[in-house]
């Protein structure tokens, strides 16, 4: 039987860190499927587990100075339904997984999985999102993009906790968000492309793309955004290929059960050419 | 280390004991003996197990036990004596919603979920709601038509 802590409060939660080693356990949707056998009853895990989805200091949302602030234990239907979370940051969350796993699953689980087919991770790495993690004695912020390493990997240290997300908003004009998989509830992408522009009357003013799930993490190409920037409207469609040619080195895609790289690389390509083609156009695709 | 979870379980408080990531389905089934809440998958796709955690719908095989403490579960035994079911028990019945039942129970949960925020859903309303609950046997026209018929019926019930 595994050992379960339930602090009252943050203060006691980073005590229990600071002592031994933990798994933390914020809403559970993965972590309870994760740990379960194939006989069923509850699941088993090498270390004692960390409860803190209950924390009410860890469920806040706040907006401040143009930054969205979203406690890591919002299940993601709280998030969805916050008015201070614009559009663009609820696409990519209204597309995972189902009501009644968002009402369980958390944006800090997201992130602290670190699976390269994590739904909210291109949209938080393009819109340079950021992560508090505090210990007893310290807190430290650094970029999502920056904390996850890898496949399942993060700079957690085994004494610190996920506090806080933040997001700095801005005006973006035109947003699009496609996630291929093969049912609409309940998939895990194949392959996904959050990307975020402001548009002026003749010019691109920003522009951020994130494709996720093609490679050991969500991916942005620099280079291909400031190629893109300041261009002229018109000229945008002319610049696929040079766009896809950045792309192209940094998209590493696995086979696995759910899709065969071929088709996850051929996808992402055509994903980047449907939202540049159309950028100019009038709908708006979130 | 077994913990003791109070909790309120259709509309009763009570006490159970047990290992504290054990899932809540299984303390709704063998611990309190209320099979109505079903298992299909076990890793929260399918909605068999769905059921009401302090008026949101969650499928109870992802919640642990050591969750609960001072929450409100309402599963399908608790909700059968109310209005709304008999009216959606009605609805079901009519349009032929029900076949092998096993996937009815979780529908109906997520039916009350649905129509408690939103009691006139749109079709597609309806179907986003119910995304999480699979149906093997009816192809979910039904089961929409079912609740449909449900909230025209029951009008200010919900």
């Amino acid at each position: 039987m595994v050992t379960a802590f339930r602090p009252v409060d943050l203060r006691e939660a980073l005590a229990v860190r600071a002592g031994e080693r933990t798994i933390v356990f914020a809403g559970g949707s993965d972590l309870m499927v994760r740990g379960r056998s194939i006989y069923g009853g509850a699941p088993r895990f090498n270390l004692p587990v960390l409860m803190v989805g209950h924390l009410p200091e860890l469920r806040e949302i706040t907006l401040d100075g143009g930054v969205l602030t979203i406690g890591p234990c919002c299940t993601l239907s709280r998030i969805l339904c916050h008015e201070a979370v614009p559009s663009y940051v609820r696409a990519p969350l209204l597309g995972m997984a189902s009501p009644p796993v968002r009402n369980i699953a958390t944006l800090g689980g997201n992130i602290c999985n670190a699976s390269p087919a994590g739904d909210s991770l291109p949209m938080l790495y393009a819109l340079d999102a950021r992560i508090e993690l505090r210990a007893t004695d310290r807190i430290r912020t650094l970029k999502v993009a920056d904390f996850i390493t890898g496949p399942g990997r993060t700079l957690l240290k085994e004494d610190e906790i996920l506090t806080g997300i933040s997001i700095p908003l801005a005006d973006f004009s035109r947003v699009y968000y496609r996630k291929v998989g093969t049912r609409r509830a309940n998939g895990i992408s194949k392959v996904s492309l959050f990307a975020a522009a402001k548009l002026s009357a003749s010019r691109v003013e920003a522009l951020r793309i994130s494709l996720g799930a093609v490679a050991p993490m969500a991916l942005r190409s620099r280079v291909a955004e400031n190629m893109l920037e300041s261009l002229p409207l018109e000229a945008v469609a002319r610049r696929v290929d040079a766009v896809k040619d950045c792309f192209a080195s940094l998209i590493n895609p696995i086979d696995d059960m759910r899709s065969s790289k071929e088709y996850r690389r051929t996808v992402a390509f055509n994903l980047l050419e449907n939202y540049l083609c159309n950028l100019i156009s009038e709908e708006d695709f979130s | 280390m077994e913990i003791e979870v109070r909790f309120e379980l259709n509309g009763k408080d009570v006490a159970v004991r047990t290992d504290p990531l054990s899932r809540l389905l299984d303390v709704l089934r063998d611990g309190l003996n209320l099979t109505g809440t079903k298992e299909g998958c076990g890793e929260g796709e399918c909605g068999a197990c769905a059921v009401l955690l302090d008026g949101h719908l969650v499928n109870s095989c992802l919640i642990p036990a050591i969750s609960l403490e001072g929450k409100s579960v309402l599963t399908i035994e608790g909700y059968r004596d109310t209005e709304r079911f008999a009216v959606l028990k009605e609805a079901f019945a009519g349009t032929g919603a029900v076949q092998c039942g096993f996937c009815t129970p979780g529908i109906l949960m997520a039916a009350e979920a649905i129509l408690r925020r939103n009691p006139h859903p749109t079709e597609e309303e309806l179907r986003e709601g119910l995304s999480g609950n699979l149906c093997r046997c009816t192809g979910y026209a039904m089961i929409v038509e079912g609740i449909l018929l449900a909230a025209e019926k029951g009008t200010g019930i919900w």
